[in-house]
């Protein structure tokens, strides 16, 4: 079996699978629980400055679910740990004393000024916690007082912060952003300049889950009123996976760790986070939905995956899809490909056609007794028809062969690769040399 | 073709072999991967989960679904068979309208359990197909255990002690392992020989010699056995038929169900298995449906389950009630044989209704007659034998714990031992157990 041990920045654990500075890791009690289940590592709920702050004392969450009450996003207007600082350091050096094979992190958020980082920091010590992650992420009420993604969204807070937190402490510094913000490359290099060991991303979206139609608020509701929120789970797992890999594609970011964060759910989920490059995953709303239990799962797939693919360990996996990340700009459009429909898995419900008939290039051809067939001469090799089609394989894309005759554009399928840079429609192409 | 459903007596080849050999094709067709990801997707991953309880070897059934629905199947099979061994066959004949199915909350919510029985068979085949065997011994021990009865008990314990580096010799009876997952489960829930493929998937695991066509007390003696292992597993089940107590049950045509169960499953040509153009099976339970099913699907004209009491109390599930009734099985409740009539063989079945008092049971006076060209008992089996000295309890090898028996050094399990249901499932708990029992008591000291 795979060895799942993962080393993240100097901080080494038993297998890839942290849960993220969230509900889940409030309390020892429940840190006890997750570490009992199996998970590789904890971010501490994020310790702020006493007194502690307040909660909302009504709902927290609003979710968006399909329709057999699946679970796809969930949004939270909870803020950091509610709990002394002193009862948490204590609850952490317990944990760590107990658990030392596993990663322990602290998550700190403190008001931007040199003094409350190194006083914190010189607490967090005391607890003998693996590192430290530096919250500039969290969009909803501590970002009304200055901190959380308030800081994350100006590089400039981002790289002085953390250019405090590695002149105060020898831990390793892991600096979580926000998503909230136009290019994420620009706050992660702020964090890479401050001296970063690494970045964990994407924290929270802002969002609203839903509006009451009764009441017109939106929700969760509170007194009538409602607030912006963090939006995560399954649902942020495509933009996550974006932001990552603009993270590790960059030259000027290259060596810098990333820990996977948004909508991990399953291992493959994970597998994907990794592949594109991040060292580890924090998972929270996964763990919220269904328990610490599910680590299991994430455990045997992980496993099971990497012995099929011969992967001895998780370096074999990290950062594997990197290369293969390109920009539109350098897609080959010379690779040309036509749908099939396989008329024996077909049940003729006519998806394909509707979506291809009135939103795409009218390339479904539909006879009086409900076949379904693609007009080679019109297909521009979209693929909605593939995404829209109820049985999985039934349509699939086939690659035209060089030199096989393309009906829709009356050309030759040519064999070597180029891409709009060179193409004669682009007003700035640069000749081929 | 011959004959028909109308020949009168006994008479083989009732139907075509085309016929047949639909009749007897899997009951429930496995699931495809479509099918299994979207009945999957139904689980709802729950805490301390009802499934789990419900299940005699505790299967962790959330666990493996959710790892089908990743898209690891083969993880799933190895949840599955950490628990239970004989996963692929459990997962073809638990009632598990009585057990996981029925503790599932959707049952509670919907009436509609997640299928888990066909999930989990799903699961196993997956990793049964790759003919991949996911367990490894331990280091070798030098200790040697003797486990009396390839079935379901004892595969189970014997493949556990292997596992733990113990090695093991296999006894049976019969010419073949499985016990009944071989010859006493009906054929359209274990079809393409299932039974005798699971049986040589589990020897993978190596340390295993099975000795076939060995029976205690005529081949083996149990102070032998003791004296030349370091322990002794006894699984034999229940050879001895109970007997019906009614008058003419020694008239040609009245025969046992579990070895008209058995010749079903060991012929090779189905139209060559004589059936009765009427036929009457006695008892209530699992084999009762399963003598009475196959004797319609072998073309019977008319088949009818006699049960003495209510359809409440009867030990067959109603999902195998109504599988019967499905399959033109007529069940007659609250009656109880009295006779069988005819010169010679036998040609009807005369029956008594019952009413259930204080007393027991009684009949109530009024008879009926039924047409019955055979009759099958169903009504139970019985230890045939009592080996050595072990205590004997409700006719059962008395055990105590993780089946110990009454003697130092032997532990029981399956049908032959007290305890616990008489399903193939309860018994590879009961095998396994004692086979962790047992690894203790001989390395603990």
């Amino acid at each position: 079996m795979a060895d799942l041990t993962t080393t993240f920045c100097g901080i080494t654990s038993p297998n890839p699978f942290w849960l993220a500075s969230a509900p889940p890791t409030d309390k020892e009690y429940n840190v006890r629980r997750a570490f009992e289940a199996g998970w590789g590592g904890v971010v501490w709920k994020t310790l702020g400055e006493d007194p502690p702050i307040v909660n909302v004392n009504g709902p927290r969450y609003g979710a968006i679910w399909g329709a057999d009450r699946r679970l796809l996003g969930l949004n939270n207007i909870e803020l950091i740990t509610d709990r002394p600082l002193e009862v948490n350091l204590e609850e952490m050096t317990r944990i760590k004393k107990d658990w030392p094979d596993r990663a322990l992190i602290a998550s700190l958020m403190v008001p931007v000024n040199e003094d409350s980082w190194k006083a914190i920091l010189d607490r967090v010590l005391e607890t003998g916690c693996d590192g430290v992650e530096l919250n500039f992420g969290c969009p909803h009420g501590m970002s009304e007082r200055g901190m959380g993604s308030a800081v994350g969204q100006v590089p400039e807070y981002v790289q002085q912060v953390t250019e405090w937190c590695k002149k105060h402490s020898d831990l390793p510094v892991i600096v979580k952003l926000t998503p909230n913000i136009a290019d994420i490359r620009k706050p992660a290099q702020a964090a890479h300049d401050g001296g970063a060991d690494a970045v964990s991303l994407i924290n929270t979206i802002n969002s609203i889950t839903s509006v009451d139609l009764d009441l017109f608020a939106p929700e969760p509701t509170i007194d009538g009123k409602g607030a912006h929120g963090g939006y995560c789970g399954p649902a942020v797992k495509p933009i996550a996976l974006n932001m990552v890999a603009e993270i590790s594609r960059s030259p000027a970011l290259q060596g810098l760790p990333i820990s996977g964060i948004g909508g991990v759910t399953t291992w493959r989920d994970a597998a994907e986070f990794m592949a594109l490059g991040a060292g580890n995953v924090q998972v929270c709303t996964a763990a919220m939905t269904y328990g610490f239990k599910i680590v299991q799962e994430m455990i045997s797939g992980l496993s099971q995956y990497m012995d099929e693919k011969g992967f001895a360990s998780t370096d074999e996996l990290i950062g594997r899809a990197v290369p293969n990340c390109s920009d539109w700009q350098h897609l080959n459009l010379n690779y040309v490909t036509k749908a099939r429909i396989d008329q024996d898995a077909c049940i003729k419900c006519g998806r394909c056609y509707a979506a291809c008939e009135d939103t795409s290039h009218q390339a479904i051809s539909m006879s009086e007794d409900r076949v379904f067939e693609v007009i080679d001469a019109e297909c521009v090799a979209c693929n909605l028809c593939v995404n829209v089609c109820p049985v999985e394989g039934c349509i699939t894309m086939e690659e035209l062969s060089p030199g096989t005759l393309d009906e829709r554009t009356g050309k030759v399928v040519e064999d070597e690769y180029a891409n709009w840079t060179t193409h004669p429609n682009n007003p700035g192409a640069c000749a081929a040399e | 073709m011959t004959n028909s459903p109308l020949t009168p007596g006994i008479a083989p080849a009732r139907l075509d072999p085309e016929d047949l050999s639909a009749n007897f094709t899997d009951l429930h067709p496995p699931l495809d991967d479509h099918e299994a990801l979207v009945a999957a997707d139904r689980c709802y991953f729950c805490h301390d989960a009802p499934c789990i309880t419900a299940c005699p070897t505790e299967i962790d059934i959330p666990l493996f679904i959710r790892q089908i629905a990743t898209g690891t199947p083969e993880a799933a099979a190895k949840t599955i068979l950490d628990q239970n061994i004989l996963g692929g066959m459990c997962a073809r004949v638990c009632p598990t309208e009585t057990l996981c199915e029925e503790a599932c909350v959707r049952e509670l919510a919907e009436g509609k359990p997640v299928v888990i029985g066909e999930l989990q068979r799903y699961a196993t085949d997956t990793l049964m197909a790759k003919n991949e065997h996911p367990f490894t011994r331990a280091a070798a021990t030098g200790k040697r255990v003797a486990v009396v009865g390839a079935g379901p008990a004892g595969l189970s314990c014997a493949h556990r002690l292997a596992m733990k580096g113990h090695d093991i010799d296999l006894f049976d009876a019969r010419p073949k392992g499985g016990g009944l997952n071989e010859y006493g489960i009906a054929a359209y829930k274990t079809v393409n020989d299932f039974a005798a493929a699971e049986v040589d998937w589990l020897m993978q695991i190596g340390g295993i010699t099975l000795h076939t066509g060995k029976a205690l007390g005529r081949d083996l003696g149990l102070d032998a056995l003791k004296s030349d292992y370091d322990a002794v597993f006894l699984g034999m089940g229940l050879a001895g038929v109970n007997a019906l107590r009614a008058e003419g049950e020694d008239k040609e045509g009245v025969a046992d169900a579990v070895a008209f169960i058995a010749d079903l499953r060991q012929a090779e040509d189905l139209s060559s298995l004589p059936v009765g153009r009427n036929v009457v099976v006695i008892g209530g339970g699992m084999t009762a449906v399963d003598a009475a099913v196959q004797s319609k699907l072998l073309g019977a004209e008319s088949v009818t389950i006699l049960y003495r009491r209510s359809r409440e109390e009867m030990p067959a599930s109603r999902y195998e009630q109504d599988l019967a009734a499905a399959k033109g099985v007529r069940l007659v409740f609250n009656a109880k044989p009295v006779r069988m009539t005819g010169n010679g063989a036998t040609q009807g079945l005369v029956a008594e209704y019952t009413v259930s008092g204080p007393d027991g049971l009684k009949g109530t006076g009024e008879t009926f007659t039924l047409p019955a060209d055979q009759v099958l008992k169903a009504i139970g089996q019985t230890l045939d034998g009592v080996p050595g000295d072990l205590r004997i309890e409700g006719g059962k090898i008395a055990v105590t714990g993780a089946g110990r028996s009454s003697v130092d050094g032997i532990w029981a399990g399956g049908d032959c031992a007290q305890g616990g249901e008489d399903l193939t499932v309860t018994a590879v708990a009961e095998g396994r157990d004692a086979a962790e029992d047992i690894h203790q008591t001989l390395m603990g000291g």
